[in-house]
């Protein structure tokens, strides 16, 4: 069985991103780079997939710039076996994505995608939810743990109260969360041996698909700041203030 | 103009975060409902108690097929025809099925919004509320998601709207429910609750996150976490606040041993007042709280309660 696995590049989760002084949003120039956590996680599962022989091939994809390169290779070091880098410089959003990834899927006749259940630059939640719809293929989305047997793969998914089991035939489209697994780090061994694997550029008129965004951005802001407050000495001061002064108790 | 809103509901009763819902719907037009699962006919009943709604559309279930984002997203791409806007309150359940239903109709949509500037334009957070984005929708239809916080839920009583069995469409099959584990709790729900008491990394293990309990019931506050304290197995994964978990804004919110990462702020930033207990003073946690006070949470909890407990 072949797996995609869809990347992106995004700021590195432990930078603090800052809105473009013009409004057109937030910059990306010459801030640290790395990929979307949740897409490790997704990359992380391909690869103990196929060490345990569910999974053949891993295929990494992402769609953007040419520098999402460098994501592709950290997840050809992790253990993706190739990758697909679809160029473009136009913005993308889950719907444009997800059609890149449709005719990806369909082209390499891959029975399973695995991806982040969010990227946390657009925090959009919705790439693997509308590929599923787009394929008329089942979901699972927001996944803590999958197992694989006899073409299904039983899903636990972190839903608001508590969790929540399903079974899908596959194909099928599972998105990662957070506790699915612990991603490992590429060995440098790993990272020399990525540099070989094979790498195919396209784009998306290749495959056919109209990039053009349906969300145009009108504004980027900073929210508003919140000031920090006094520090206190006691408990009783701490209750006396919330009661007197905040009165929120 | 109509909007429908796909209602949350838990045994009939309707969460407030989906009046919330209802409240940014009505600012775009006629608000619709749709309620979904077993105790539908209960929900649909509270529901058309919502003022302001004119019909809710029921799907009574018992096969589990309307906890499947399969069926009820094309049960929502169906009914999109008689609707210029789809909402509903952010949730697992409406991050699962929306998006699935815009993709069925070619529609991009528009998660977590903050405000509504206009029937084709809002504002989100992106960055985990480092930034807030004004966009605009070309797409004819806009499908929604709201983030509750953001608006002042509807009363929930008054309204008389008219109710309407609907079928669930089959979908496209291939996924079947097996079961649905919820925790247990007395307490009120996170995501409305008036207070939050959150335990963090400082709670050290799952025995001591117990310790905030006595702290909670004397505030009548929900409990909540840190993404590290439910890693390590402290309580569950629907306690976790922030970027990745439930997004909250109480009157107070009391951070105990919780350091203050911006994936965790995101979650909570937007509470009335924040209260941080912390040993560390250089904690991010207290460039965000009101009062913060540096000590060991272990020393300060009891402190408090025995202050709580004398007459205010
Ligand atoms: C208001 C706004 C402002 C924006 N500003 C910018 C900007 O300044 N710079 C910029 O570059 N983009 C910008 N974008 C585009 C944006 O960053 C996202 O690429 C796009 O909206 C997709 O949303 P998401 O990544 O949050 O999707 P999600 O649905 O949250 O992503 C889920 C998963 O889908 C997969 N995935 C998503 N996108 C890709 C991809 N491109 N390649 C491979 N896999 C992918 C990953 O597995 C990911 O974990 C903006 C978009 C909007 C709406
Ligand atoms: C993609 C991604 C998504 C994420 N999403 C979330 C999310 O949704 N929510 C979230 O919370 N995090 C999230 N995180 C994790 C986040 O970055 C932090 O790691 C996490 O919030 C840290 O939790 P903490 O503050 O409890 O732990 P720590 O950072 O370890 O802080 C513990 C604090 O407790 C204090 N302390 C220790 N002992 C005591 C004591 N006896 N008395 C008083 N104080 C004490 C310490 O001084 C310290 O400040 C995410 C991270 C990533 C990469």
């Amino acid at each position: 069985m072949k797996v995609l696995v869809p990347v992106k590049r995004v700021i590195d989760y432990n930078i603090k991103p800052r809105v473009k002084a013009d409004g057109s949003g937030v910059e990306t120039a010459g801030v640290k780079m790395s990929m979307n956590p949740f897409d490790e996680i997704a990359v992380e599962e391909a690869v103990r997939l196929k060490e345990k022989g569910v999974v053949s091939e891993i295929i990494a994809v992402s769609i953007g710039e040419p520098k999402a390169q460098d994501t592709l290779r950290t997840a050809m070091a992790m253990g993706a076996d190739r990758s697909i880098l679809v160029e473009t410089d136009v913005v993308t959003e889950p719907l444009s994505v997800a059609k890149v990834l449709k005719a990806l899927v369909e082209k390499e006749k891959s029975d399973l995608v695995i991806l982040g259940k969010q990227a946390i630059d657009d925090d959009m939640n919705a790439t693997g939810q509308m590929l599923a719809g787009l394929l008329g293929r089942p979901q699972a989305t927001f996944a803590s743990k999958v197992d694989v047997a006899d073409g299904a793969v039983t899903v636990t998914r972190e839903i608001d109260g508590g969790s929540q089991t399903v079974k899908l035939a596959l194909p099928a489209i599972i998105t990662a969360d957070l506790r699915l697994n612990e991603p490992r780090y590429a060995s440098l061994p790993n990272i020399m041996k990525a540099r070989k694997k094979p790498m195919e550029k396209i784009t998306p008129a290749d495959l056919g698909v109209d990039m053009t965004p349906r969300l145009s951005v009108v504004s980027v802001a900073e929210p508003p700041e919140r000031k920090a407050g006094i520090k206190l000495d006691s408990a009783a001061e701490l209750v006396s203030r919330l009661r007197n002064e905040a009165k929120v108790i | 103009m109509t909007v429908l809103v796909y209602l949350d509901h838990e045994g009939g009763a309707i969460r407030q975060a989906s009046r919330s819902a209802i409240a940014a719907a009505s600012r775009l037009g006629d608000v619709d409902v749709l309620v979904t699962g077993p105790d539908a006919a209960a929900a649909a009943k509270s529901a058309a108690a919502i003022p302001g709604v004119k019909k809710v559309l029921q799907v009574t279930d018992t096969t589990g097929n309307s906890e499947l984002a399969e069926p009820v997203a094309a049960l929502l791409a169906e009914l999109a025809a008689g609707y210029t806007h789809i909402l509903a309150a952010s949730s697992a359940t409406a991050k699962n099925v929306l998006p699935r239903a815009a993709a069925l109709l070619d529609v991009q949509p528009i998660p977590d919004i903050v405000a509504i500037n206009d029937a084709d334009t809002f504002v989100r957070p992106i960055y985990a509320g480092s930034a807030l984005a004004t966009v605009k929708s070309a797409d004819a239809k806009k499908i929604i998601t709201v983030r509750a916080s953001s608006f002042d839920p509807v009363a929930s009583e008054g309204g008389t709207a008219t109710i309407e069995e609907v079928a669930l469409p089959a979908g496209p099959g291939g996924s079947t429910f097996i079961a649905t584990e919820l925790s247990k709790s007395e307490r009120p729900e996170l995501e409305s609750a008036r207070v939050v008491v959150s335990g963090g990394n400082g709670m050290l293990n799952g025995e001591n996150f117990k310790l905030l309990e006595p702290l909670a019931d004397r505030l009548g506050a929900a409990i909540g976490a840190s993404r590290a304290a439910v890693d390590k197995g402290f309580v569950s994964n629907e306690y976790q606040v922030g970027q990745t978990g439930k997004i909250v804004a109480p009157e107070l919110y009391i951070a105990m041993g919780i350091s203050g990462q911006i994936q965790h702020l995101a979650g909570m930033k937007d509470s009335k007042v924040i209260v941080a207990v912390n040993k560390d003073p250089e904690a991010p946690i207290f460039q965000v709280a009101d009062y913060g006070i540096v000590g060991d949470l272990f020393t300060i909890l009891p402190q408090l309660e025995a202050e709580l407990d004398k007459a205010g």
